[in-house]
């Protein structure tokens, strides 16, 4: 009996196990080639996927890096929503520059690239450069300071005062009205970064026969030819793309510090990561700030998400 | 060939009007641009007296020098000496990308042109981390580099740089578009081993991935500014030694100019050198579903 049993249970183990055993081997063949990618890995490991799941797990507790982490529930995400008057506001304000300067920045990269590859190559190689230089300026952005400074040397009072247009300053980088529009002209102006080049890379690599081909077949304005040939060839550069652009632009932090100050006038231009930053850096409260954290996390991801679904769609 | 083709392709299906339409938005959009930029050139040059005029100018009428020998003699009287900052800027920026260009193309090398089991579901994960920033890890990283005690050391900035996804994810997907198969299977049966593949076979014809690679990790280096991980002053970068200096108001304001050109300056001229290198590379980017 036992017998029987034990040997219908080495049938329906033998071929998983030799399956594995072929896969160890495999593996073993190229055991040069995880000694290669073992540095990338590792420190791939240890300094992004931990961490995420180090933050899940932080956001549980109360940490403060000198007693050791103490588990309180969902305590910091209750406090979060419903204490937190703060948080709301840097949650609704970052959920609005995502949704102004995300799409809108994703759009001029796009059409910017696709007007400048119409150009002769010189043309092009030189407004490249000029549309990508400010992302790459490092703290270039705070000449903004100077143009929006709220006294009367500020360039944009000076011009208004000097046209008669007003009558005094105006407090652009102090008055809670304008300092959100601001920031957003600000960062429009550096966000044409990674996302611009992939785009002006992939139309150039697009396939000149298509166009001739295209023009056969009836196609007879540039916006069909835009919207019949060129966005399905592009859908995978529009993809990655979208990907860097809105990375970028729910991280909006260091602009907003040093233009507008930190804290800004009544937190009217505060988003998560400065207020992540504030908890993480400044009170070191890290299971709460771990829970500020885990909340951008999930909100930068499911948004990609959908992103992604939508442009799959394009040119189908 | 190439001539003919861009004639036809005015007659075909170009109206005058969208040209019209066409040009006035990359004027208006270029000015945009360009406008700070030439304010952050010209204020670099203006003597104080011009610095605040009203009404204000954009063009500079007597350049000077004189910025820039305010910021030397600054520099000059630095308590830590200014090489210092250089120094520690070039040792985070070279190591960086050192590290960044050998362990990530190692790694692209095993996940595009040997694919073994497991790589693409690595490659996955890597994608996934390009959909997030660094600010969601910024605490955990905290305490693992608190716990290695690497506190107060320049490895806090260099190491983890070392397995930057973006880097990574570029070459790997270069290499995927340009290197032919064949290649590859001919050194192998000329009894190649994997490092001499990686090394004389894919690294020489992928050069414009790791320029890109060693550009984007430059960009990204070259700014920093220790953050919460550098303490000591002797350990500081050269952005944070200039940003002191710039810290001091009205009457600096000639010398903040000065240092703006000079961080701004930099990264560019790194870009113009490579620029075709950088395209060519991100033409090869796009995403796979």
């Amino acid at each position: 009996m036992s017998l029987v049993v034990r040997k219908q249970s080495q049938v329906g183990v033998e071929p998983r196990q030799s399956r594995l055993s072929a896969m160890l081997k495999e593996m073993a063949a190229y055991k040069i080639c995880y000694l290669f990618i073992a540095p990338y890995a590792i420190l791939f490991f240890i300094f992004t996927v931990v961490p995420v799941v180090m933050a899940i797990l932080l956001s549980f507790t109360y940490f403060n890096m000198l007693q050791p982490p103490q588990w309180v529930g969902l305590h910091n995400y209750v406090r979060l929503f419903l204490e937190d008057e703060i948080f709301l506001i840097a949650v609704k304000n970052t959920l609005i520059y995502a949704a102004i300067t995300g799409p809108v920045s994703y759009l001029l990269c796009f059409v910017t690239a696709w007007l400048i590859n119409e150009l002769k190559p010189r043309a092009r190689a030189f407004l490249t450069l000029l549309f990508y230089a400010p992302s790459i300026s490092g703290n270039a952005y705070a000449i903004w300071q100077i143009i929006f400074s709220g006294d009367t040397y500020g360039i944009v009072n000076g011009f208004l005062m000097y046209w008669g247009l007003t009558d005094g300053p105006i407090q652009w980088l102090l008055d809670p009205d304008w300092i959100m529009p601001i920031v957003i002209l600000v960062v429009l102006w550096m966000s044409m970064g990674t996302g611009f080049l992939v785009f002006v890379a992939g139309l150039q690599g697009l396939d000149p026969r298509l166009y001739e081909a295209g023009a056969i077949d009836g196609v007879r304005n540039r916006w069909q030819e835009l919207w019949y040939l060129t966005l399905p060839q592009m859908r995978p550069y529009l993809m990655f793309g979208a990907i860097m652009q809105i990375t970028s632009s729910f991280t909006i932090a260091s602009e907003i510090s040093n233009l507008v100050g930190f804290p800004s006038t009544d937190y009217a231009a505060h988003t998560i990561v400065q207020h992540l930053q504030d908890y993480g850096s400044i009170r070191f409260e890290m299971g709460y700030a771990s829970a500020i954290a885990v909340i951008l996390f999930f909100m930068m991801v499911v948004t990609q998400r959908v992103v992604q679904k939508l442009l799959n769609k394009v040119g189908e | 060939m190439a001539a003919r083709f861009s004639i036809r392709k005015t007659r075909l299906s170009r109206s005058t009007g969208g040209d019209i339409v066409i040009m006035l938005f990359l004027i208006l959009g270029a000015a945009f641009m360009v406008i700070p930029m030439i304010l952050i050139i010209s204020n670099a040059f203006k003597p104080l007296n011009e610095q605040f005029l009203f009404p204000p100018r954009l063009f500079v009428r007597n350049p000077t020098l004189k910025n820039f020998h305010d910021l030397m003699v600054m520099m000059a009287q630095s308590w830590v000496p200014f090489g210092r900052y250089l120094l520690n800027s070039l040792i985070i920026v070279s190591l960086g990308t050192l590290g960044n260009v050998f362990f990530g193309s190692l790694a692209a090398y095993v996940i595009s042109v040997r694919k073994v089991p497991g790589t693409k579901l690595f490659m996955n994960i890597v994608v996934l981390s390009l959909m997030f920033s660094s600010e969601v890890t910024r605490i955990p990283n905290y305490v693992t580099i608190a716990f290695l005690g690497w506190i107060d050391s320049l490895r806090a900035i260099i190491i983890p740089r070392w397995s930057a996804p973006l880097g990574l994810y570029l070459v790997s997907r270069f290499i995927e578009g340009m290197i032919d198969r064949s290649l590859i299977e001919a050194a192998e049966i000329d009894g190649a081993h994997d490092f001499r593949i990686y090394w004389q076979i894919v690294m020489p014809n992928i050069k414009p991935a790791w320029l890109t690679m060693i550009i984007l990790s430059f960009q990204e280096l070259w700014r920093t500014q220790g953050g919460n991980y550098i303490y000591s002053e002797q350990l500081k970068t050269l952005p944070y030694a200039l940003s002191q200096i710039t810290q001091g108001g009205v009457a600096r304001q000639g010398v903040q100019a000065a240092v703006t050109l000079i961080m701004m300056i930099v990264p560019i001229v790194v870009f113009l050198i490579n620029q075709s290198k950088i395209v060519d590379t991100m033409g090869h980017s796009g995403m796979a579903n």
